[in-house]
């Protein structure tokens, strides 16, 4: 590559020598003149973008100028009309009320909120899965250890979609029949239909009780700010953990147990070849639950374990000679520390496992995906409008997420001297 | 020193250490049942370790079917694994519909690819600048006649005759071979001083790696088609192959990227100093050196990629998962566990892709992190 330019290099001076032997002083003046202005960084520069912005245009152009022929031929309504138009389809699991003489716009939000439900399921049990994993990945205990690497190695080395079909086509079918279903605790029923819950009925006084944990939460803020303040003035401790967790559960627990415990429960009772009332679990939203959380688990277990190997054995040594107990060691010393490697990793995951609930459209989990960009999409055959609102909805919710990373690195930046 | 006395001192052999503390006894002691806890803790690792473990054996060994002609043979009570069904399908999971008669040329691919890569990855084995250029140039090529045909006397065959595992290697190593100049423009570009080529590759990277692959999947199915001219229809092998070149390209980009960070400023400034232009800073300086930090993380990223490859089959390509799942409809073999076999099999192939792959991966980190140790 060098001899090439090199000589290419060679070839443009002896052109420039001709020009110059041939042509008059003017024209010399001209051609340094264009030449030095090549030369600049600047201009350069300019004509790059110049280009690059031709590029593009003539790019859009192009694909704008043939979308619009094929709609037309094609017969295809553009724009956003269709978002107050009927659906005329049911959706299996809907959180706010939707039958089929609903519109497209509602079926978006319908969508919308199914995938949100799986995200936040999700992401809070695949980190107590993650974490636990990942301390077992620690563990001193030599089998403990290797069943949490051969249960990490398996998982994440097993594409997600493969596992959602294990789970949906293959592990749920095996479940019993509605009338020899598990009976779980607590009165909820599990079967090859799904999990059905009993359903809480709120009484009247039940807004005491709320309003009791509203205090409890509040006081235990409350507490905290108190307990940190007189922490740095004094140096005593108090036990906020305790104290607030006393605030948060024991006294809306309390409070309910004066007013006698004013919630009833509706339990699903077996009626003809099915489970009615209660709430019902969908086999799909339990299969993806079941796959998202088995197979994101396995990177959070990662991430946990190379956080807490990450806090240097000098950290560790300065606590111990520091005199702290190893309770104190791993609470002041150690967690601070691995949370600060952690968190960010951590944050794309949780965006991971919100990106890959739009596979449940493959096992027709009723996501944003499957409803929108795949049931809106077939009826009104408006594919890039369709795709651009599905695709920003994702857009949204990765820079919400980046805007919590960018935050939380800020303020938990070592302040370096 | 005490030459002359009569006795000399002999130390008296040490003690064997106790019973406790070596051999298989002191193992187990420390590291199974050091404490009340982590004796707890093995007795149920034991159980729980036993019951998975002899629950798959159970089902893929010494209960599992072994012969038969159809569906019937696994129809039986307390049937494990109905393996038949995995040996009669077995060259349709390989290479999908793609004729016998022609299952040699995929063959000779596999063949070709696997022997250029090895000589690529074991370091002992000479020749790697030849063997690299071959592998961009050559490789791709030869494989297209291979697998395509049409020339030189072989018959083509359509790419609606790919699947299986054919079609999961191909658009795995087509996507990453594409992503690699796509995820250079655009790592440069990120680090561009020209402001309108830096936000476009900001818009692009952040914009793709944002959403879900299947979106770009089904933007590459469905709303391509409408960009291009009418008349002008696109393979749909082709279509999905541009969509997983452009998603994994924004990743590669920011792979690439971090390798570029990586390389100190001296070496930008010594290029510069030395007259070189942007081209030759950036191909004879600054890539390779940037290439060779980042060569686990492609690697890393070629994992994931072929476990993404799976996702095609939701846009009508039949990939290795996709030609599992299409078996599992034959009536003929309509049995209880016939489903969980065709996966399990499909998962024990992508298991063994992915983790030699990552070991691999891990191996080559050490070795290149090994020189900068020194």
């Amino acid at each position: 590559m060098a001899g090439t330019s090199n000589a290419m290099g060679r070839r443009d001076a002896g052109a420039t020598d001709m020009a110059i032997a041939e042509g008059g002083r003017r024209r010399e003046t001209r051609d340094s003149l264009m030449r030095s202005w090549l030369h600049r960084r600047e201009s350069r520069q300019l004509v790059g973008q110049i280009v690059i912005v031709l590029l593009l245009a003539a790019l859009f152009w192009i694909a704008a100028s043939n979308a619009i022929s094929n709609l037309q031929h094609q017969n295809i309504a553009s724009g956003f009309g269709f978002w107050d138009n009927t659906a005329g389809f049911d959706i299996s699991q809907t959180l706010i009320p939707f039958t089929a003489s609903s519109t497209y716009g509602r079926a978006f939000w319908v969508g919308l909120l199914n995938t949100l439900l799986v995200s936040a399921i999700g992401i809070v049990l695949a980190t107590i899965v993650g974490f636990v994993m990942g301390i077992a990945r620690l563990s001193s205990n030599w089998l403990i250890a290797r069943l949490a690497t051969v249960y990490v190695e398996v998982a994440r080395n097993i594409p997600l979609l493969l596992q959602l079909f294990v789970w949906y086509f293959a592990l749920i079918p095996q479940l019993p029949m509605p009338r020899q279903s598990w009976q779980l605790p607590a009165g909820a029923v599990l079967n090859n239909r799904g999990l059905s819950l009993p359903t809480p009925l709120l009484q009247p006084d039940a807004g005491i009780v709320l309003a009791a944990l509203a205090i409890g939460i509040a006081t235990a803020i409350a507490v905290k700010v108190w307990a940190a303040r007189r922490w740095k003035a004094t140096g005593e401790r108090f036990p906020v953990l305790w104290t607030s967790l006393a605030l948060i559960v024991g006294l809306p627990l309390l409070v309910a147990a004066v007013l006698g415990f004013p919630v009833q429960f509706q339990y699903p009772e077996l009626r003809g070849f099915n489970y009615a009332g209660g709430i019902v679990v969908l086999p799909e939203l339990i299969a993806l639950l079941a796959g998202l959380v088995f197979y994101t688990g396995a990177f959070i277990a990662e991430i946990v374990r190379s956080g807490i190997q990450g806090v240097s054995a000098g950290q560790k040594e300065a606590a111990r000679a520091l005199g702290l107990t190893s309770n104190q060691m791993l609470r002041l010393v150690v967690i601070p520390q691995a949370m600060r490697i952690i968190i960010p990793p951590l944050t794309s995951n949780y965006l991971n496992l919100t990106k890959n609930s739009s596979l449940g459209v493959a096992i027709a989990y009723p996501d944003l995906v499957s409803v929108f960009a795949g049931t809106v999409l077939n009826q009104t055959g408006q594919a890039i409008e369709v795709i651009s609102i599905t695709m920003l909805v994702y857009l949204t919710l990765s820079l919400i997420t980046s805007a919590f990373m960018n935050w939380f690195n800020s303020r938990m930046k070592l302040v370096e001297r | 020193m005490a030459a002359g006395t009569a006795a000399t001192r002999v130390a008296a052999p040490d003690l064997a250490p106790p019973r406790s503390e070596v051999g298989i006894v002191g193992w187990l002691s420390k590291n199974l049942f050091s404490s009340w806890t982590n004796s707890a803790l093995t007795i149920v690792g034991l159980w729980f370790a036993w019951r998975v473990l002899s629950g798959v054996l159970d089902w893929a060994v010494f209960s599992a079917i072994w012969t038969g002609q159809d569906g019937t043979a696994c129809r039986v009570p307390d049937a494990g694994a109905c393996w038949p069904f995995v040996g009669a399908k077995f060259g349709q999971f390989m290479f999908g519909r793609y004729p016998d008669a022609e299952r040699w040329r995929v063959i000779a691919t596999y063949i070709l690819t696997a022997a250029t890569l090895a000589s690529l990855m074991i370091p002992a084995v000479p020749g790697k600048k030849w063997t690299g250029l071959f592998s961009v140039i050559g490789l791709p090529i030869i494989a297209w006649i291979l697998l395509y045909g049409g020339v030189l006397g072989l018959p083509a065959v359509p790419t609606e005759f790919w699947g299986g595992l054919m079609v999961t290697l191909v658009v795995a190593t087509v996507g990453i071979a594409g992503s690699f100049p796509i995820g250079i423009v655009l790592a440069l570009g990120r680090r561009s001083a020209m402001p309108i080529a830096r936000w476009a590759s900001i818009f692009f990277i952040e914009v793709v790696r944002a959403v879900p692959l299947i979106t770009i999947l089904f933007m590459s199915s469905v709303m391509l088609p409408l960009f291009l001219p009418e008349g002008v229809s696109f393979d749909k092998l082709l279509r999905a192959l541009i969509g997983v070149m452009l998603f994994s390209g924004a990743y590669m980009a920011e792979t690439i990227r971090g390798g570029l960070q990586a390389i100190p400023k001296g070496q930008y400034e010594a290029a510069d100093a030395l007259g070189l232009s942007f081209g030759q800073k950036m191909g004879l300086i600054v890539l390779p050196q940037a290439l060779k930090l980042v060569i686990p993380g492609i690697v890393n990223s070629f994992v994931g990629l072929a476990k993404d490859t799976s996702l095609v089959l939701i846009i009508g390509i039949f990939d290795l998962l996709g030609i599992v799942q299409a078996g599992l409809t034959d009536a003929k073999w309509f049995a209880p566990n016939t489903a969980m076999t065709g996966y399990a099999f499909a998962a024990i192939i992508f298991w063994i892709i992915c983790f030699s792959i990552s070991r691999y991966s891990a191996w080559l980190e050490r070795r290149l992190s090994r020189g900068e140790r020194r």
